[in-house]
């Protein structure tokens, strides 16, 4: 049962409303650079929305979401209240402070400079502020969920811990280290010239530290879907999960080797050497294995549920699914996603093949389609899940849900097949408007308004989805049944120690970071002349 | 129900089938893996470069990018070098001139802001920051034009940042180069 709903339910409200508002930027955007709107007078105002956009989907809504899904695993699975209540509230206030001094700052147009920072453009400090304050706020969850495992532990020894609340807080641990990379520039490099105090910025160094946080902070994201397809999908739709302990390794994987891969966004930078390029497209061929485990263990949950209830043959189980249940719905759509996405991902970070997208709108189409696609709608089936927890209200309405799961799946490959496409066609990407009329650039607008199309069906889709919230508080079925995570097919009596807490896995972490990070900050760091006059933006408006 | 599934698929083959599919997905991830390493040590396709710096403040008086020096000039061993200067909102120079089947070294680096640049049709591809050098080769293989955009947000003027690469005939641009004199060097508009 859920003790602290309503702490779980502002942290949901806060990401749904802040991800509507951003979708219907995101939605104007796609309309306002293509073919059916005319130059956009002021491109200053384009590149204020997608600032807003990118850091209210990249720090606010993917976190909060993350955040309130902690909170709730340690009540549901560990079956006690929060330890540290207050400090929670503490941790959302800062999130939420935060946000709000990021989107004024961004509002007024002092802070264009994209979620990305990229300095040495140079927004107001008041935007910079507001960043750190929202991962203050989000490492105080971080605290929280190691506490209050430790203290569960403690509480049982020897039981393993269970699987929900284990993948919650190896997403915490993840996201705890992740933001160390861009915090490090924002505090040390950033916010001191922001402030007047210093003059000159390593614009190099700057990225090599975000390249740290750009990476993970795809997997922080990640993080919540695939809690949700171990251990509430299978659940959902009557069946097993398949292996506890394969979708423990595949957790602590995405501890260790998400990290140290990086530099993979640079390898088109001149600051960085040929060599660290080089390893860090190596490594990042290991972060594709713990996908490859979940997909396996997933498709056999799910054919697990297929067979008990009655399906038979080789693909006869297909047919037996509950293809009306919205987790069902969901999971597919989200794995169809993922194996396109998933496939796009394999040419990034092969550094022959990056050169033909890099900074395109392939990238663009390619990290919607994962985060966007698979990811997101996720999060809205984990919302439906927890709904009538959090409200004691059930949802009625199945209809409704199935439709916008199907309009926002059916958005998002239309938004982003042609975004690839344009891509490969060499359209670069955070740009306010097209020559469209230009030889060169007019086979791409088609595409590009086939793209707008998709955007609009993904804010409709989006728009309802927080319709079904909203009307789901005022429904009038009371009846609520305790809350269960997914069983596997063979009950966890124990499992290696190693993998029922996170002492190697951080220290592995921890470790590998500073291999593949240590040289390249250093030498940098080392380097004279390096540094240059930051540029402020939008300080004139 | 549930005692039946407890009991009925064995531990073991549970173990049995996921440790194949581990076995064979990370198999894959290493053929993957090696096909990289392979590529780019067997073929040299590695990413730029060796770090290379340059003092932002001597930029554009006093060193390789300084204004007369930018633009395509013939190398000893027979190949070109194209050095390219990219600033808030442009590129210099506006429109690069090069010949085809020729080897080519594209040295460019960033008076302001970061900066980035593709050449359409082409697999030319990279970052250009200050303070900073970026080094690296191509070939055209025919005549053709090209646009080359920014390609990373640099500024509220960002999305009126496109140059052209135009490739001609490799006699037409050796004789042209030599009607410059012995430090002469080449863009569209001379």
């Amino acid at each position: 049962m859920l003790i602290n709903k309503r702490l779980v339910l502002l942290h949901f409200w806060l990401a749904f409303a802040s991800f509507a508002v951003a979708l219907a930027l995101g939605a104007w955007q796609m309309y306002v650079r293509s073919p059916l709107h005319p130059w956009i007078k002021d491109p200053e105002i384009y590149y204020r929305s997608v600032s807003a956009h990118g850091s209210t989907m990249a720090y606010v809504f993917p976190t909060l979401v993350a955040m309130a899904l902690g909170y709730a695993v340690i009540e549901l699975s560990l079956k006690r209240a929060i330890v540290g209540v207050k400090l929670a509230w503490v941790g959302f206030g800062a999130v939420a402070l935060g946000f709000m001094l990021a989107v004024i700052a961004i509002g007024r147009g002092t802070a264009s400079v994209l979620y990305t920072f990229y300095p040495p453009m140079i927004g107001s400090s008041i935007y910079y502020i507001g960043v750190v304050l929202i991962v203050v706020g989000s490492w105080i969850w971080v605290a929280l969920m190691g506490v209050n495992l430790a203290i569960w532990k403690r509480d049982n020894p020897g039981v393993p811990v269970p699987l929900p609340m284990f993948a919650c807080v190896a997403s915490a641990y993840l996201w705890g280290w992740t933001a160390v990379g861009a915090a490090i520039e924002i505090t040390f490099q950033i916010i001191p010239v922001a402030l007047g105090w210093k003059h000159n910025i390593d614009a190099g160094l700057a990225r090599v530290f975000y390249s740290w946080t750009l990476h993970a902070i795809v997997y922080f994201w990640l993080m919540p879907a695939y809690i949700a397809y171990y251990t509430i999908v299978p659940r959902a739709i009557g069946g097993r999960l398949y292996s506890d302990l394969m979708a423990r390794v595949s957790f602590v994987m995405f501890l260790v080797v998400s990290m140290p891969i990086g530099i993979h966004h640079l390898f088109a930078d001149p600051q960085v050497g040929s060599g660290f390029k080089f390893m860090h497209s190596v490594f990042t061929a290991l972060v594709a294995i713990p996908t490859l485990l979940t997909v396996f263990t997933i498709c056999a949950s799910v054919e697990i549920a297929g067979r008990l209830r009655g399906g038979k043959g080789v693909m006869g189980w297909l047919k037996a699914l509950p293809w009306g249940n919205p987790m069902m719905l969901a999971i597919t759509f989200s794995f169809v996603m993922l194996g396109f996405g998933g496939a796009g991902g394999l040419i990034n970070m092969s550094y022959q093949l990056d050169s033909t997208i890099h900074n395109t709108q392939w990238v663009t189409g390619h990290f919607h389609l994962i985060f966007a696609g698979a990811v997101v709608i996720m999060y809205f089936v984990i919302a439906y899940d927890l709904w009538p927890q959090i409200t004691g209200r059930a949802i009625a309405d199945m209809r409704l849900i199935r439709v916008q799961l199907w309009l926002w799946f059916i958005g998002i490959m239309v938004l982003t097949i042609p975004w690839h496409l344009v891509g490969i066609m060499g359209m670069p990407r955070r740009m306010a408007y097209f020559d469209y009329t230009n030889g060169e650039i007019s086979s791409q607008a088609l595409p590009v308004i086939v793209s707008v199309i998709g955007g609009v069906i993904c804010l409709f889709a989006g728009l309802l989805f927080i319709f079904i919230l909203v009307r789901a508080h005022r429904s009038t079925v009371d009846l609520v049944e305790d809350y269960t995570f997914s069983l596997p097919i063979h009950r966890t009596e124990s499992v290696p120690s190693a993998l029922n807490g996170f002492r190697l896995w951080l220290a592995l972490m921890i470790g590998l970071t500073l291999f593949n990070y240590g040289y390249p900050i250093a030498s940098l760091i080392a380097r004279p002349d390096t540094s240059v006059p930051g540029i402020p933006i939008g300080q004139g408006h | 129900m549930s005692d039946n599934i407890r009991e009925s698929p064995s531990v073991s083959i549970v173990h049995k089938i996921e440790r194949r599919w581990a076995i064979m997905m990370s198999a894959i991830m290493l053929i993957l893996m090696l096909t990289v390493v392979f590529t780019g040590l067997h073929w040299a396709m590695m990413p730029p470069s060796r770090v290379e710096t340059i003092r932002i403040a001597s930029l554009e008086t006093n060193s390789e990018f300084s204004e007369s020096n930018l633009g395509s000039a013939a190398s000893k061993d027979g190949s070109v070098i194209v050095r390219v200067l990219a600033q808030q909102y442009s590129f210099t120079p506006q429109c690069i001139l090069l010949p085809a089947n020729t080897p080519i070294t594209f040295r460019a680096t960033s008076a302001d802001a970061i900066h980035g640049m593709l050449v359409t049709g082409t697999n030319i591809n990279s970052m250009i920051e200050p303070g900073y050098i970026s080094t690296f080769k191509t070939v055209f293989p025919q005549p053709a034009e090209h646009l080359m955009p920014c390609h990373e947000y640099c500024g509220t003027g960002h999305q009126a940042m496109w140059a052209r690469v135009k490739v001609i005939e490799r006699a037409t641009f050796f004789e042209m180069l030599k009607r410059k004199g012995a430090n002469g060097r080449l863009n569209c508009v001379n």
